[in-house]
């Protein structure tokens, strides 16, 4: 390959710098009727699963196909979702919040011309390239960190678990049929890149062995005052360690107080903590974000841990498939997880749903701890 | 025929969901054959090697990056994450991969001609391979080299005017919602105030002066679809404060059943007719509805604007029209002192450009933090380990019940000297004349 310029000159890295002038402006990239009603929108509604319209005020109506997309995607990939949208959407498209590319039109004749064309698109294994769905009393999209890909820290892969998860879950993405939207999420470790700790379901990465000491390599790689501040419980000291009949500066680890955050990893690359045995999932439930009927609340941990087993996750989704198919049956119209978990009180959740309540799962992380242990004596048999 | 053989990742190639196995091997292939001849700028097998290093990750359950190097552009202390590969012998064409975040423009719209232009750019210069988005909402440009990234740099402002985003102790890239764009709920102009603060604070954006990260979300109403209340440290909430838009007509439409609840949201469920008493009015949060002749009647005074009213009869009510935003602040995931839901701190502000009471709030918060936050502490542990009170002393803001939950449940009140008369200077000798030892 040969080497070639930009424009860039290393020698004069200020010459004709551009910098801090941010992303483009969003008003260049609407789609005119966005453009010309922007503001004046009157009300939406579902036509099927992943379509919908928007009327506003001018009479007009955008019609919106939602199709799934792995957030990972390739560059030919976008070239496709480009070309579709040169075909039907003159030119123009966006993506949510959760990962999904949204197609609109003008008309619901297109809208549905472009669903036909979106789901006649598969990859060579048999994969929707394009699912429509992801709308309104259903399973959207399941947004998720890097995992294997291309994380340091991750305690399980995401791109994986997301798709074999999605798969279990399919017909949930391509209908409106739970009794309020569910939100899935994946973060590959407990730093939470991924913010899951609002979700229906989160799907965790978490590490359960403390980390190993490279004591040869540590002085040298890390800043050993850095690595013991990182730590949250101060299980981290500083040592003299010998090694090879010399002693070097380094670290001991209190392994009692370990809670596998992997913070001194972060901040010390001598301090690995990843294990095929030790890594694995915990599954949340019972989050939400919206202030809708009651307040935003945080997942709570439901299963402490399942091994990773890739290339399907097999036990990780067989467990949320049993959540969702609990919610499903039990849980009132417009009654999110969390809302059904507390109606039906938390010893009964574990009960439908089919799951085993360990010691594990009793907080014991500092002060907040308390106020979820029962202080009444109400409960359920 | 593939570089590496990949029989556990294969097995991700079949089932519904779009698989992102199948995606890399078809980027994979586009290199090999590189009909356009394309002068690759990093090693053509990129994508290839990606896959390999992947399968074995799935063969020993365990990641093979490194920790990011110190890597970046001039200038800048963000925007590029470092990342190498830790079997570079076996994988060189993904020895070292960095990413790059993209500035993602408001709302996520785009042109197709300006995705193609960052498709052709990245195709050129790193692996082909992208987040369409990452967590904060950039756009990630996924594994290139040292060499690549000026050049991307500069090719990226010089000829797309498109800048990096945040990562690192710095301002992260905000994101906002899809907002008036195309949504009837929202309160105020997310698209506009995201971008607008997003191009004033770029220098926040892009030098690391912070103790830590400090995101901005916005969220045109309390549904929170971008989820601003759980994820930013400043979190800014649509709301509006007159009264909901009644259309009595289409009220009657909704309970007659010519038009479905909840906008049809739950049109494949088996849930009966619509029953406004049951769906809407008993599951009011605050009981402020009712029906009255045929009519339905709010008593707006104690709505809570939680929503689910006009969720489920969107053509009959409306949001108000004296409009602005909740802030709320300190939001953040678990790491390290357990997550903390975002916490109420201005109840309404007016969202009107140029935005000079929002700026004033945020640089209040910013000198504080920056002044007393330590290393790797966030807005919400700073304000739970100094107190409300000091925010709202930093803040200059009156304190209203509206930023609680409750009032506190113990009576330790740090009382400042000022606000007792008298202070707290007291003469002994003159006590005892009345109280003996």
């Amino acid at each position: 390959m040969a080497f070639i310029s930009s424009g860039y000159n290393p020698d004069k890295p200020m010459g004709d710098r551009i910098t801090d002038i941010g992303p483009r402006d969003f008003e260049e990239f609407y789609p005119p009727i966005i453009a010309k009603n922007k503001g004046q929108w009157l009300y939406h509604e579902y036509i099927e699963a992943g379509v919908f319209y928007h009327a506003a005020e001018s009479g007009d109506k955008v019609f919106t196909v939602r199709a799934g997309g792995c957030r990972l995607m390739s560059v030919s990939h976008i070239r496709e979702i480009c070309d579709i949208a040169d075909k039907y959407c003159g030119g123009h498209l966006r993506f949510t919040t959760r990962n999904n590319i949204e197609f609109m039109t003008d008309s619901l004749e297109k809208a549905q011309a472009l669903k036909a064309d979106l789901e006649s698109r598969k990859q060579p294994g048999g994969s929707f390239k394009f699912p429509v769905g992801g709308t309104g009393a259903g399973i959207t999209n399941i947004v998720h960190t890097q995992g294997w890909i291309h994380c340091h820290t991750p305690a399980t892969d995401a791109s994986g678990p997301v798709k074999a998860t999605l798969d279990v879950l399919f017909d949930e993405f391509k209908s409106m049929r739970l009794p309020a939207h569910l939100r899935v999420s994946l973060a590959c470790c407990l730093n939470m890149c991924g913010a899951v700790h609002c979700s229906d379901i989160a799907i965790l990465g978490y590490h359960r062995k403390p980390p190993m000491l490279d004591h040869e390599y540590l002085d040298k790689m890390c800043e050993i005052p850095l690595a013991i501040a990182a730590c949250p419980t101060a299980a981290i000291k500083p040592s003299k360690i010998e090694v090879d009949g010399t002693k070097v500066n380094s670290v001991v680890v209190n392994e009692e107080r370990c809670m596998f955050c992997g913070n001194c990893y972060t901040m010390c690359p001598s301090m690995p903590l990843a294990d095929d045995v030790g890594d694995g999932i915990v599954l949340m439930a019972g989050g939400k974000v919206s202030n809708r009927i009651s307040a935003p609340k945080f997942s709570k941990v439901v299963v402490a841990f399942i091994p990773n087993e890739p290339p399907r996750w097999p036990k990780t989704t067989e467990t949320i498939k049993k959540m969702v198919d609990a919610y499903a049956k039990g849980a009132n119209k417009y009654e999110r997880l969390g809302d059904w978990a507390e109606r039906i009180g938390w010893e009964r959740f574990f009960e439908v749903c089919d799951l085993e309540f360990t010691h594990h799962l009793i907080d014991d992380f500092r002060d907040p701890a308390y106020y979820t242990w029962r202080q009444t004596s109400q409960f359920k048999f | 025929m593939a570089k590496h053989e990949t029989p556990l990742l294969d097995q991700l190639e079949t089932g519904p969901w779009p698989s992102f196995v199948s995606d890399i091997k078809r980027e994979a292939e586009s290199r090999a054959k590189n009909e356009n001849g394309i002068d690759y700028q990093i090693p053509q097998d990129a994508c290839e090697d990606l896959l390999g290093v992947l399968e074995l990750s799935y063969k020993h359950g365990r990641t093979h990056w490194k920790h990011g190097g110190i890597v970046g552009v001039f200038g800048y202390g963000g925007g590029v994450i470092g990342r190498y590969c830790d079997q570079p012998e076996q994988f060189p064409g993904v020895a070292h991969f960095h990413t790059l975040r993209v500035a993602q423009p408001a709302g996520k719209f785009y042109t197709t001609k300006y995705l193609k232009e960052l498709c052709d750019l990245w195709e050129l210069r790193g692996s082909g391979i992208t987040n369409m988005h990452g967590s904060t909402g950039d756009i990630i440009f996924l594994g290139t080299t040292t060499q690549q990234l000026e050049e991307i740099f500069y090719e990226m402002t010089h000829k797309h005017d498109q800048d990096l985003g945040g990562s690192g102790s710095n301002l992260r890239t905000p994101a906002d919602c899809i907002g008036q764009a195309r949504c009837e709920y929202a309160c105020y102009d997310t698209q506009a105030l995201c971008h607008d603060l997003t191009l004033e604070y770029q220098d926040e954006l892009h030098r690391p002066a912070f103790p830590y990260k400090f995101k901005f979300k916005f969220d045109g109403c309390p549904n929170c679809c971008v989820a601003s209340i759980a994820r930013s440290d400043m979190s800014f909430i649509g709301t509006w404060r007159d009264n909901i838009k009644i259309d009595q007509e289409a009220v009657k439409a909704y309970i007659g059943g010519e038009f479905p609840p909840n906008a049809g949201a739950h049109m494949d469920g088996n849930w009966g007719p619509f029953d406004i008493q049951k769906e809407v009015i008993d599951l009011c949060p605050t009981k402020c509805m009712w029906m009255e002749d045929g009519q339905l009647k709010i008593d707006d005074k104690e709505c809570t604007r939680c929503m689910h009213c006009i969720n489920v009869m969107p053509r009959a009510l409306r949001i108000g029209d004296d409009r602005g935003c909740s802030i709320l602040v300190g939001a953040k995931a678990p790491i390290l002192d357990g997550a903390q839901m975002a916490t109420m701190l201005v109840p309404f502000m007016k969202v009107e450009e140029p935005y000079d009471e929002i700026k004033e709030l945020i640089e209040n918060i910013w000198d504080w933090w920056m002044e007393e936050g330590k290393n790797r502490e966030r807005l919400g542990e700073l304000i739970k380990r100094q107190g409300f009170q000091k925010l709202l002393e930093v803040t200059g803001l009156d304190p209203d019940p509206r930023m609680i939950q409750e009032p506190r449940s113990n009576p330790y009140i740090f009382w400042k000297e000022d606000e007792v008369p008298g202070g707290f200077k007291r003469d002994i000798n003159e006590f005892r004349k009345f109280h003996q030892r």
